[in-house]
């Protein structure tokens, strides 16, 4: 790169060159740490990806050195590109971080907040994004929007009440595979992520929407329920893959493997594999092998992000030691005894009685099968 | 059921895809799905929609996402007429709100409903463009303009007086 | 009696026809364009012009066509936007109703001058009977050797094509009808790029409203520099205004700007004052996203000065105290109007508008028309006027695309000057159902909350 196609950009009075065509998302990420504003919508490996999520806005308070005059409004940082002497206020700017918490709002306004069920928690990014920037509280009196179930077939689950609209995984089937068959329907507030006739995403690399999911929207099947993912142990492992990269992590308690996922950067992105092509993998490596053998372990992975699958338990040398023995060992024979089943609907040990239909509060007697207690 | 343009029709399907430049064919679907809808039933099933796809040589899929996107496609079926009444600020105003209730009560339905003979659906939209004409309805291709009680009236007797006769 | 330059030959009958339009002088200045002039020296003419933009931004037309891209082998594209949307707002329709040619002449000279032999005319779905007169006027002009190859002997070929929408307020924006014409989705489009660079088919492409390509027939048959005589300082020209709501004559008129919004309302010549003798309550003066004023700041500025309908009085006072000209749809209210009812009806057509592509807007128009629902039926609290004034504040210049602003604006402006009347909604529940608060305190000092 010559020098004249580096350009000068002040993020929070950090000053840094990056080379033209750079946006200004990426170059506060090159800053790291807090200057980088949170992405939600927003995917590098994703063409066309961004704009929409609204929670990277920034504030330029220059444009350039050849035309100072500061930008009307705040901009979305993941599709602005830098100019030359630009400056850029990001939590330096009372207007940004106004404006951010309005998006967290409005983000949140119909989330169903169940993170205690949802699979995505502990590496999600609506979590960390409103732990950084939400109020504990909201101010929506309203019922929340609910949608149809669409079922995607075997290996992804959808939950549309919880998607925030990031049209990655339109892209990345776009992208990633000749046929995209689910799409965005309707419009507005009724927008949804939907096939529109019942049909399975099929596609063998279609597994990739799971990974680019900031929030628990998609998830994987064959890991649904399993296990928190702060109690699994990331693992980079490889193996001869005929279809992809086969350069994967994963997610092991002891010597089971309970899911695989692609390999992702601090900012939750699929990294490159060494030869500089994204590392999607494909769906028999995600969703079939799921046996250490199938692998060859090249060693535990650091996960750098805020979110708690990154809090000291993977850092550095801790944890990296295997647990003496597996789950398998543990329960000695015995198959894992069911506390709780727990479905989107509740039910709470016998299917037949619903917890929302019990009138006032329920207690022991309501679940015992020998009692005649009307539910 | 499979449905399939007649020579008409795909005449003007033709007319339609040739204003667009080559290769860029699924500029036309807008057009091709009022022509879809126009054809048959007045709305759009899905198997109605995967012909257009094919024809536009698309993927499914795109035209889902479209013919959902905008508010002139029915994905329900609907009945031969469509009264549908602005409610906008201007013809709210000028009193659309009378006209939506006379209009149920007339025809005993609710706004998304249809009538049981299966002639009238009742749909509610917003502004068309007849501000200065309120209170208004679209049915089918021309406005009705400047609706009282009365005007309402000879409007259903003159559609129904069409499907009796 | 005020200029008329477009619709000064409306009331002829049979105007509608190539016949009677060629004979009243129609298509002169595309003979004028072709053989006297080069797309550059319309161009020219057209910034001299003054002209704004008609559609609802005022931007100016000329700076506009100066912008698009010219790189080699690539076709460029005019597309006239005809997707007249904004509630209030109905003057193309009846421009392109009655005196289709006019629009053609238009589009012919300005395809000229931006180089375009496709055409798009994207007309509103419910047009549907516009679109057949349309259909059928392009083809006289084709008979008539003004549309297809070699117009006029020059070599210069264009074609002109009618585009159905479908039912899509957003496809106004220009990046989201540019996205409906291709096939799909009507979702704006993150500028940059704009579409001067890379628009329709990522080709050059230049979006003009209806009305102001056919202000270009006068522009190139009278000269710029006449044309921008007409009206006052920058607001150049004449304006079509629809007016509808409570008024004894609603319709269509061409205002040449000099005109006062008092003028406007009461004098025969227009509105012809408020229907049934009531008092005038407000007024949105600019299709509805513009902010309603109430008849005191109507009628003058907060300084005191007579308002006139034009760009620059309109906004004096910026959005505190004034408006916008806007897309020139005026609604005016009566003193029977209830002002929270009408911003809940806003509110529903902006929901029901947003493409649900950016969260603000997604979000933030459902939650807005929610409260305001609340309001209207008697369960509303005080707290619920500021959070409205919160969510709104958050929509605004947040977006992708203006619908944000749009759908922000208007409850704004309602419970800017109208915060009294929602504070007795909610304090008066039961009445508020079945009487309206009338104009009892509308003129009281305006409330802005910070």
């Amino acid at each position: 790169m010559s020098e004249q196609n580096l350009f000068k950009v002040t993020i929070d009075n950090i000053t840094i060159d990056v080379p033209a065509g750079t946006t200004v998302l990426q170059a506060a990420r090159l800053i790291g740490g807090q200057v980088a504003p949170p992405a939600m919508c927003f995917y590098s490996k994703l063409e066309g990806s961004g704009g929409k999520c609204r929670t990277c806005l920034v504030e330029v308070s220059k444009g350039s050195e050849k035309d100072p005059r500061p930008m009307p409004k705040l901009v979305a940082s993941c599709r602005t590109t830098v100019m030359d002497g630009m400056e850029v206020k990001n939590i330096t700017s009372e207007k940004v971080l106004d404006a951010r918490a309005g998006v967290v709002e409005f983000l949140l306004l119909n989330h169903p907040l169940d993170c205690p069920i949802c699979d995505q928690a502990g590496e999600c990014h609506l979590q960390d994004l409103s732990f950084e920037h939400g109020k504990a509280d909201t101010r929506y009196e309203f019922q929340r929007r609910t949608f149809k179930k669409h079922d995607l077939g075997k290996h992804i689950q959808l939950h549309m009440t919880r998607c925030i609209l990031c049209y990655r995984c339109v892209y990345t089937a776009d992208q990633l595979t000749n046929k995209r068959v689910h799409g965005i329907l309707d419009r507005g507030d009724h927008a949804e992520i939907a096939t529109h006739i019942e049909k399975s995403l099929d596609n063998e690399f279609i597994g990739n929407v799971i990974d680019v999911c900031p929030v628990g929207a998609l998830t994987d099947k064959t890991f649904r329920f399993k296990n928190r993912v702060w109690f699994l142990k990331p693992m980079d492992a490889h193996r001869d893959c005929p279809t992809c990269s086969g350069r994967v992590t994963l997610w092991n308690r002891g010597d089971e493997v309970y899911r695989v996922t692609a390999r992702k950067d601090q900012w939750g992105e699929i990294e490159d594999t060494p030869d500089g092509k994204p590392g999607w993998i494909c769906n028999v490596c995600r969703f079939d092998k799921k046996e250490t053998s199938d692998w060859i372990i090249e060693g535990p992975r650091e996960i750098s992000r805020q979110s708690v699958i990154a809090q000291g338990h993977y850092a550095g040398n801790i944890g990296t030691t295997k647990p003496n023995e597996t789950f398998k060992a543990v329960n000695d024979g015995r198959t894992p005894h069911l506390l709780m089943d727990i479905h989107d609907e509740s039910e709470v040990n016998q299917p037949t009685i619903h917890l929302g239909k019990i009138q006032g509060p329920s207690h022991g007697d309501t679940f015992n099968t020998n009692n005649t207690h009307k539910a | 059921m499979t449905y399939t343009f007649n020579d008409t029709q795909m005449a003007e399907l033709n007319r339609l895809v040739a204003r667009y430049p080559e290769g860029k064919q699924k500029s036309a679907l807008l057009p091709a799905l009022h022509l879809a809808q126009d054809s048959f039933d007045g709305w759009l099933p899905t198997e109605l929609m995967d012909y257009i796809a094919n024809l536009l040589k698309i993927e499914p899929i795109e035209v889902y996402e479209v013919a959902s996107f905008y508010s002139m496609f029915n994905l329900k079926p609907v009945g031969k007429f469509i009264f549908e009444v602005c409610q906008t600020g201007p013809c709210m105003i000028s009193g659309s709100d009378d006209i939506i209730a006379y209009i149920q009560e007339k025809l005993d339905i609710k706004p998304g409903e249809t009538t049981k003979d299966g002639v009238f659906t009742l749909k509610l939209v917003e502004c068309l463009g007849a501000c200065g004409y309120a209170p208004m309805m679209q049915v089918g291709k021309i406005f009705r303009e400047h609706l009282t009680k009365e005007k309402v009236d000879s409007i259903i007797a003159e559609y129904r007086a069409t499907v009796t006769n | 009696m005020g200029v008329k330059l477009l619709l000064d030959k409306a009331n002829v009958p049979g105007i509608r026809t190539y016949e009677v339009y060629r004979r009243e002088g129609g298509y002169r200045s595309v003979e004028k364009a072709l053989k006297e002039m080069n797309p550059e020296s319309i161009v020219e003419e057209v910034k001299k012009s003054g002209l704004r933009g008609r559609g609802g931004a005022g931007f100016p037309t000329g700076m506009k066509w100066s912008f698009i891209a010219k790189p080699e082998g690539v076709p460029r594209h005019l597309v006239c936007n005809a997707d007249e949307s904004e509630p209030g707002t109905f003057k193309d329709r009846y421009l392109m109703e009655f005196i289709p040619h006019l629009l053609l002449e238009g589009l012919i000279v300005s395809s000229f001058a931006l180089g375009s032999h496709d055409t798009y005319i994207y007309i509103r779905g419910e047009y549907a009977w516009i679109t057949d007169i349309l259909e059928e006027a392009i083809n006289e002009a084709k008979a008539n050797g003004w549309l297809g190859k070699n117009i006029l002997g020059t070599g210069f070929e264009c074609n002109i094509h009618v585009h159905r929408g479908a039912g899509a307020y957003i496809c106004g924006e220009e990046t989201a009808l540019i996205e409906s014409l291709e096939g799909k989705r009507g979702n704006p489009r993150i500028k940059p790029p704009f579409p001067a660079i890379q628009g329709l088919w990522q080709r050059p492409t230049v979006v003009n409203n209806v009305e102001t390509l056919a202000a270009i027939v006068p522009i190139i048959n009278m000269g710029g520099e006449e044309y921008a005589k007409i009206g006052v300082g920058r607001s150049t020209g004449t304006k079509l205004i629809s007016a509808c709501g409570n008024i004894n004559k609603p319709g269509v008129y061409e205002i040449d700007m000099t005109i006062s919004v008092e003028e406007f309302i009461y004098s025969d010549e227009y509105c012809g004052g408020i229907k049934g003798g009531k008092q005038l309550k407000a007024c949105i003066p600019g299709g509805s996203s513009v902010p309603i004023l109430p008849a005191n700041l109507l009628l003058k500025t907060a300084t005191g000065e007579t308002r006139y309908m034009n760009y620059e009085s309109l906004s004096d006072g910026g959005f505190a105290t004034g408006s916008m000209l806007g897309s020139g749809g005026f609604i005016v209210l009566d003193e029977d109007q209830c002002i929270v009812k009408n911003t809940l009806t806003l509110a529903r057509f902006y929901r029901h508008e947003s493409c649900g592509q950016c969260s603000p807007c997604r979000e933030g128009t459902g939650w807005m028309e929610k409260i305001l629902h609340k309001i209207e039926h008697g369960h509303g609290t005080i707290a619920d006027i500021d959070l409205l004034w919160d969510i709104q504040r958050k929509i605004e210049g947040n977006t992708i695309c203006p619908l944000g602003d749009a759908a922000a604006w208007p409850v704004a402006a309602a419970i800017r000057h109208f915060r009294d009347e929602f504070e007795w909604h909610i304090n008066n529940p039961v009445l508020s159902q079945t009487s309206n608060f009338g104009l009892q305190h509308y003129a009281d000092p305006i409330h802005v909350p910070a």
